[in-house]
């Protein structure tokens, strides 16, 4: 789309809409946000980059294929899983470490790694379908 | 046990990687090496065994595995027997710009086998099972190019998967019956089996599943066209092991269903009818390797039949000719893909005089060949004069099976003859000219085979004996007594083999007369490969029809469908039932009020807009609306998701209809009024399924449990994400795996329309 206050906006918007989409990501479990919507931004984000400019920029922002992401998103929500197994309990279990930070802790554990997975599996997808409808 | 099967698989996966990287001539023996290693580990391995891994205890989800005699003697077979085939496949395939993904398959298909035999679970089973079906199908079909491998590919898939299904139905009935899904267990509890109500539907069932895995009449035309794989994969899968796997079921099954009328009429049956059927076809076939496709169907005719039969000796005897046929077919094949590979020569009438040319492949297809004839004293001979004698003894209808066993026996001499004998005396043909003994790895197999087979006939109680005798303890349930000698005195069993030999020997000399008037004898013009094809056409058929009539290619003809069934169905369901509705809404604020209305008109506004990017804004503000409605009730992740999915989708709208005409033609006026109708309908039912929700309380609530747990076991102050990803997460997984198929199908769909060029 051939229209300079969307590229200017979009321009102006991708590292913020990002960082957001990063920040939901990681705030998720005790705040409102979480993968599902992480993901969802970040992908919104590279979708309002391939239509102001072109499906092959927003490629190459995203650097990694989408096809790629989304295999290695559900390959790591699985295997944040299996880590429980190796630890000798039942598949799935969450496993947690609490790694001090200053005066506190700060807990650490799979399910983020599962969030993660989540979150690479949604901005891959959306990416796969809008980058396939963009360059149709 | 796990970690063997494991290690197959991760070898499998290595296969590809490593043959770029190794010399051509390693790549092989390297492979061979864990397949060797697990022969020893095998055979070290005691009798019983159990292996046990719970991975999901709260699913009542566990691997197990169990090692006995029956299983161990199949696991010495696929190790054993694969080390040879990968050191065959090396030299045979020598060159193949493919062989990397070929290790692949023979590896994968290989931990499959193993899989299937050590499993204890019969679900686990199951998934080895259709497991090797696939890897089968891999493996016949490895010369895509050629339109008849495919064929023959998806032939032999079609036939053993549609029996996959129907054997996880009877495995399912089979653990409801016996109360338990581990096969430890369900041996104890044959009686309850047998007497369960539900016994005949599920014996048919596995049945089903065991006859079209080993290729039993009517269902046996998948494996000579099997043919078209390569000769390592014949010798492997489609004569020593994968056909065997239906063998296996059932005798390992024996202790549970057998021993009833049904079983002993259907298995021994359709044993019988196969064996005749294998061998009468078998003797008029002139290729290799369809000569010895359809003795191997033959050969496990014999083997189901002797289950059928049922009882000690019977098993004895089926274990005993199941290692024989293991040791001679093995051979045979090997011996005719080195035939193949010298001569580029399939046709047994035109081979012979090769016995200089090839010695040692000469002489391990001799020996093969005598032992394939049951003649003393190999282990052909035992394996024959167990069944013989058995058939003899048979309950019932022993003198037809007496002689349909003889019979078979002769033509199957006659056909051990042609392959393994013919060839190589006589006159050196045109072919033999520039034939030559291959490297190693071609021979070696065929000679450690026929040598097998030799040592084990004359020294049975020194080498096979307790490997034998543990697998019939296990067949049948208890310790049997079991002596393998080459004399058991001037009996019934004797005169019969002697009298099938000299049958045999003489319709071999006279074998191309013979041949021409039973390819004259087709008593059944429309067989089993004529319905197999008739039903595949009817199905594309009948696809076609449907497709023509339902698929219409309009999106507005599939919604309205959709919506109409689905307002008709509920609704009528609804009314039917007479569900009671809530008690009307109390406490409406001003703002929830402001927020419908504001929904409410930016619906009208979709339908009634003049453009259709109007159309697509108004849509967004439905959506927008929704998400505020969610905030209201104290949602803030729902809200936040909806917000954005409804930009999105706003996006994408704008995206694909930019460039469309502004306006759609408007349609005529009964149409539109239908489609009000229609819609209001569906709203109208939408509105009743709400209110009806908030009454029905089928279960109590577990959000509280939920609630309380969320920080002290999840660490984690938001519940939602804390159910998504914790409590929850195997649903969540679930889920995703959805999203990205969803992904990838669209991306397949939008990129391999007709006309377009895939990327």
């Amino acid at each position: 789309m051939n229209s300079l206050i969307l590229r200017t906006a979009v321009r102006a918007m991708q590292p913020v809409l990002l960082l957001y989409s990063l920040f939901l990501l990681v705030a998720g479990h005790n705040q409102p946000g979480g993968g599902f919507v992480g993901g969802l931004i970040a992908a919104a984000a590279l979708a309002l980059y391939a239509i102001a400019y072109d499906a092959s920029s927003a490629r190459a922002l995203a650097v990694v294929n989408p096809r790629t992401t989304l295999g290695a998103g559900l390959l790591l929500a699985l295997l944040s899983g299996t880590m429980a197994l190796g630890a000798g309990r039942p598949l799935m279990t969450g496993l947690w470490v609490d790694v001090p930070v200053g005066d506190g802790y700060f807990a650490l554990g799979t399910p983020l790694l599962f969030d993660v997975g989540v979150y690479l599996v949604v901005v891959g997808t959306t990416l796969l379908i809008v980058l396939t409808l963009v360059e149709d | 046990m796990l970690i063997a099967v494991l290690a197959i698989f991760a070898l499998a996966a290595l296969a590809p990687l490593l043959q770029p990287r190794l010399p051509e001539r390693w790549l092989a023996p390297v492979l061979a090496a864990l397949p060797a290693a697990l022969v020893v580990y095998f055979l070290r391995l005691p009798i019983p065994t159990v292996d046990a891994w719970e991975w999901a205890p709260l699913l009542g989800l566990r691997l197990s595995f169990a090692y006995d005699g029956l299983s161990r003697l199949f696991a010495l077979l696929i190790t054993g027997i694969g080390t040879l085939i990968l050191l065959y496949a090396g030299p045979y395939m020598h060159g193949h710009p493919r062989i990397g993904r070929f290790y692949l398959y023979l590896l994968l298909f290989m931990g499959s086998m193993l899989g299937l035999v050590l499993a204890d679970n019969l679900i686990l089973m199951f998934i080895f099972w259709e497991l090797t079906s696939f890897s089968s199908f891999l493996l016949i079909g490895f010369d895509q190019h050629l339109p008849q491998s495919r064929a023959s590919a998806l032939q032999s898939l079609l036939v053993t998967g549609g029996g996959g299904l129907a054997l996880l139905a009877g495995l399912v009935l089979l653990g409801m019956a016996g109360g338990s899904f581990e096969m430890s267990e369900l041996l104890t509890r044959g009686a309850e089996v047998r007497g369960h109500p539900l016994y005949l539907a599920l014996l048919l069932l596995i049945l089903a599943g065991a006859f079209t895995k080993s290729a039993q009449a009517p269902f046996h035309f998948w494996l000579p066209n099997a043919m078209a794989a390569p000769t390592p994969v014949s010798a492997y899968l489609h004569s020593s092991t994968m056909v065997k796997a239906g063998v296996y079921l059932l005798a390992r099954l024996s202790p549970v269903l057998a021993a009833t009328v049904p079983w002993h009429v259907l298995v021994g049956g359709v044993g019988a009818v196969t064996m005749v059927t294998g061998a009468l076809l078998a003797f008029g076939q002139t290729d290799l390797k369809r000569l010895l496709a359809y003795a191997t169907v033959s050969a496990l005719g014999v083997m189901t039949m002797l289950l059928g039969l049922g009882g000690e000796a019977a098993a004895g005897a089926a274990v005993m000719f199941l290692l024989a046929h293991a040791f001679y077919k093995g051979a045979l094949f090997l011996v005719a893909g080195g035939l193949v590979h010298a001569t580029e020569e399939r046709d047994i009438t035109r081979l012979s005089g090769l016995r200089r040319a090839m010695p040692l492949t000469a002489a391990a297809a001799i020996l093969a060949a005598i032992s394939m004839s049951g003649a003393p004293p190999l282990a052909g001979f035992l394996g024959k004069e167990l069944a013989l004698d058995v058939v003899w003894h048979a309950p019932a209808l022993a003198g037809v099976l007496s002689a349909g066993t003889a019979l078979a026996s002769a033509l199957l001499v006659g056909v051990a003859l042609a392959v393994g004998v013919q060839p190589f005396i006589g006159a050196p043909s045109p072919a033999a000219s520039h034939a030559h003994e291959g490297p190693p790895g071609l021979w070696l197999g065929a000679v450690v085979l026929a040598s097998a087979g030799v040592i084990a006939g004359i020294f049975p109680w020194l080498t096979i004996q307790p490997l034998v005798g543990a697998a019939v303890d296990a067949v049948v349930g208890a310790p049997v007594a079991l002596k393998l000698t080459l004399w058991h005195g001037v009996n019934v069993a004797l005169v019969m083999s002697t009298f099938s030999l000299l049958a045999g020997v003489a319709l071999f000399t006279q074998m191309p007369i013979a041949r021409a008037r039973l390819a004259r004898f087709t008593p059944f013009r429309f067989g089993p490969t004529e319905w197999y094809r008739l039903s595949l056409n009817g199905l594309f058929r009948t696809a076609a029809v449907q497709t023509r009539l339902i698929q219409s290619g309009y999106l507005r003809r599939y919604i309205l469908l959709t919506v109409t069934l689905t307002v008709s169905l509920v609704g009528v369901t609804l009314f039917i039932r007479e569900i009671p509705l809530s008690q009307g809404a109390t406490g409406i604020r001003l703002y929830d009020a402001g927020i419908a209305a504001v929904v409410l008109l930016a619906a009208l506004g979709t339908v009634m807009a003049r453009t259709n990017l109007g159309a697509v804004a108004a849509l967004g503000t439905v959506g927008f609306g929704m998400a505020l409605i969610f905030a209201m009730f104290g949602a803030p992740d729902l809200a936040m998701t909806q917000l954005v999915v409804e930009a999105l989708l706003v996006i994408l709208f704008v995206l694909v209809l930019y460039d469309t005409p502004r306006s759609a033609p408007r349609s005529r006026m009964g149409t539109r009024t239908r489609d009000w109708i229609i819609a209001g309908g569906a709203g109208a039912l939408m509105t009743i399924l709400v209110l009806v929700a908030t009454t029905v309380q089928l279960e109590p609530p577990v959000s509280s449990y939920y609630v309380d747990q969320s920080v002290p076991a999840a660490h984690g102050h938001n519940v939602v994400n804390v159910i998504l990803v914790d409590f929850r997460a195997m649903d969540t997984l679930g889920e995703i795996a959805v999203i990205a198929l969803a992904g990838v199908g669209i991306h397949a769909l939008v990129r391999l329309r007709p006309g377009r060029t895939p990327s």
